[in-house]
């Protein structure tokens, strides 16, 4: 094409602008592909990627105001004399910025399903060969990888570092296993719970205050009568009133089986026995919003 | 178009006794149609069960009684394979304004199942056969309702499939806007080779664009023929031409001409009774048929008068009951409350979400 010059111009161009309609032959790669095709595109559009400008500064300030955290205690430590270990424990990392991840979710889960609804776009997919089982799969997916990246990428940083400042290796790839472990946990109880509430108000902003009451009011409430709990006395009660808030679920698995430090109030987290009830119920939630997704998308079918 | 004459003998939508019955409502009831290839219109009043009779084709809600096959592919077991092959463009909104068109029918072109080079490839080429230059950069939420239209319109044939079934695609466009889009639709047949099921509620500009209509009513199959059978008993004329020196009132002097001619004229002396603004130099003619047309042409041109405009009237649906006779108003009787109920258990929020 490029050594036609001169005359033969014209024609040329005229005829690419009325190329006709061309039939596809090529292959048609079915539901698993598309479903996947819907996971990568949720999991980049939380962060913003493929999409506007203005859609990347949220996650990815959050993202680095997780990494930075991480990184500040990376350097504390190697840069004070004597340490044999990170300051704080990778398990305590999430419950600490659990502020950070909370407005991450609170943000990103309306962006990924409540669009879709409010829009109605929803019919699109469902003329497609995907059903409603693989879309609700996708997006649950893609937010438990969302969330996955921004709490497991800081344990990376603490964990290089550790291993930078020649801390002992064993310790830390032992306790850093336990804290991918925590995370990967807290990203599936989080994203259920946000895309839940994301998807039963098509509002988006009020899909983001729905989520933010979900995971702040809760743990206010629960922090503030555990308090009171352990101030009078009732410290028995204290691992018990933690089943009633995501964050302290999360803090009461990890104390009871990945060897966290619970952040509860005197540090009264549950024992093995308690821990059990808390990882039922956050398998119980977890399978509860995955159930209530899947009914919230059998109505809008077309 | 070597497609398009493969698919020649086959039935690209079967329908056997089907019905779909609500706690409340039958939306469909007992219909059996057989639709071949090419541009088929179906037609019926809100509520009369198009939109079921869509749902089912695609696959998503079973019928209550009765089957049905999509490019012989039966619904109730084959539901992704048809939706593979079927293109479907919703009555209502459904595009996210804050991203481009581009963005959008790639993504829908990767949900039907096309590699991510190929989608990019097939969104280029189908936004633009629509009609879609540089806008598609832009975020759709800027778009106008007809653009809006070709985007849905897009997405729904990115993935060339070999049926689209177009729900009311003309709704909420003006009079140039329809014609474009009606346009459209006929070349996605005969440009295409893609055989295409488009509803809608009026008639008239259906008989236009496809070859066949299908008229449904509180889920029944009322009338379905080619459209020649409708155009010949109901086309109506409207013609407007300028006067000149020799002919002070041109309207007066054509209608003159082609009385004695031997046309037929419509209402009061063949003059628009509508009252519409300048309706008094709108002629309606009975058309025939293709000789009626030539038959105004030559007569205004043998006047020495300006043709301003010859088009057809459109019809409403309404016109296909009348054209019943006596037993349309028993018909219309009977069906009322189907039609209302219908009408009450979409009102209920079950198309909503």
């Amino acid at each position: 094409m490029s050594t036609e010059t001169g005359a033969a111009t014209g024609s040329e161009t005229s005829r690419i602008h009325n190329i006709g309609y061309r039939a596809y032959d090529g292959p048609r790669l079915g539901r698993a592909y598309a479903r996947r095709s819907l996971y990568s595109q949720s999991l980049r559009g939380s962060f913003g990627l493929g999409r506007s400008t203005k859609s990347k500064v949220l996650p990815m300030l959050l993202l680095g105001v997780m990494c930075l955290v991480a990184a500040v205690i990376v350097a504390l430590a190697i840069a004070t004399p004597n340490t044999t270990q990170l300051p704080i424990k990778y398990t305590s990392f999430a419950i600490y910025l659990q502020a950070v991840i909370g407005l991450f979710i609170a943000a990103q889960a309306p962006q990924s399903v409540s669009r879709d609804l409010r829009f109605k776009s929803i019919p699109l997919y469902f003329s497609r060969p995907i059903e409603r089982g693989d879309y609700v799969l996708a997006k649950f997916a893609a937010m438990v990888s969302a969330l996955f990246v921004i709490t497991a990428a800081p344990l990376v940083i603490l964990y290089v570092g550790a291993l930078l400042g020649k801390f002992d290796f064993a310790d830390q790839t032992k306790w850093f296993a336990q804290g991918m472990v925590s995370v990967a946990l807290l990203s599936v109880l989080f994203a259920g719970l946000g895309l839940v509430m994301a998807a039963l108000t098509p509002r988006r902003g009020f899909g983001v205050a729905a989520v933010i009451a979900v995971l702040t009011i809760t743990y206010g409430a629960v922090s503030t009568i555990q308090g009171i709990a352990w101030t009078t006395g009732s410290t028995g009660a204290v691992p018990w009133l933690g089943l009633f808030s995501p964050i302290t679920l999360v803090d009461g698995v990890q104390t009871a089986f990945l060897g966290a430090d619970s952040a509860f109030p005197g540090g009264e987290g549950p024992g093995a026995g308690a821990g059990v009830v808390y990882l039922i119920v956050v398998l119980a939630l977890v399978a509860g919003s995955y159930a209530v997704l899947m009914r919230r998308y059998r109505r809008v079918g077309l | 178009m070597a497609r398009a004459t493969n698919v020649d003998d086959v039935t690209v939508i079967a329908t056997e006794g089907l019905s779909k019955r609500f706690p409340r409502v039958t939306a469909l009831d007992r219909l059996s149609l057989d639709i071949g290839p090419g541009v088929t219109g179906l037609v019926g009043a809100n509520g009369a069960g198009k939109s079921t009779l869509i749902k089912i084709l695609l696959g998503l809600s079973p019928a209550t009684e009765g089957r049905a096959a999509v490019l012989g592919l039966d619904v109730s077991t084959s539901g992704a394979a048809i939706r593979e092959r079927v293109g479907y463009m919703p009555e209502h909104d459904c595009l996210p304004p804050d991203i481009s068109a581009t963005e959008f029918v790639v993504h829908m072109a990767r949900m039907s199942g096309l590699p991510p080079t190929a989608a990019r490839e097939r969104t280029a080429d189908t936004l633009r056969h629509v009609g879609l230059y540089e806008e598609r950069y832009r975020p759709i939420g800027g778009y106008s309702t007809g653009m809006k239209q070709r985007v849905k319109l897009a997405q729904a044939l990115v993935h060339d499939p070999q049926l689209v079934l177009l729900d009311e695609p003309t709704n909420g466009l003006d009079p140039v806007g329809r014609d474009e889009m009606l346009g459209l639709i006929r070349r996605i047949h005969t440009d295409f080779g893609i055989s295409v099921l488009v509803t809608s509620h009026l008639l008239g500009e259906l008989e236009r664009t496809c070859d066949h209509v299908v008229v449904i009513d509180g889920g029944a199959l009322l009338r379905s023929s080619s459209t020649s059978d409708f155009t010949q008993t109901t086309t109506t004329l409207a013609v407007e031409v300028t006067d000149s020196d020799t002919h002070p009132d041109g309207t007066d002097a054509l209608r003159k001409v082609l009385t004695g001619a031997g046309v037929k004229l419509v209402g009061l002396n063949g003059l628009d009774a509508e009252g519409l603004p300048g309706a008094g130099h709108i002629l309606l003619v009975e058309a025939a048929g293709e000789e009626t047309y030539d038959l105004v042409r030559d007569s205004v041109a043998g006047l020495g008068l300006g043709l301003v405009r010859m088009e057809q009237r459109r019809h409403h649906i309404s016109e296909v009951f009348r054209t019943e006779e006596a037993p349309a108003a028993h018909l219309e009787a009977r069906t009322a409350p189907v039609s209302a109920g219908a009408v009450l258990q979409k009102g209920s929020g079950r198309d909503e979400h």
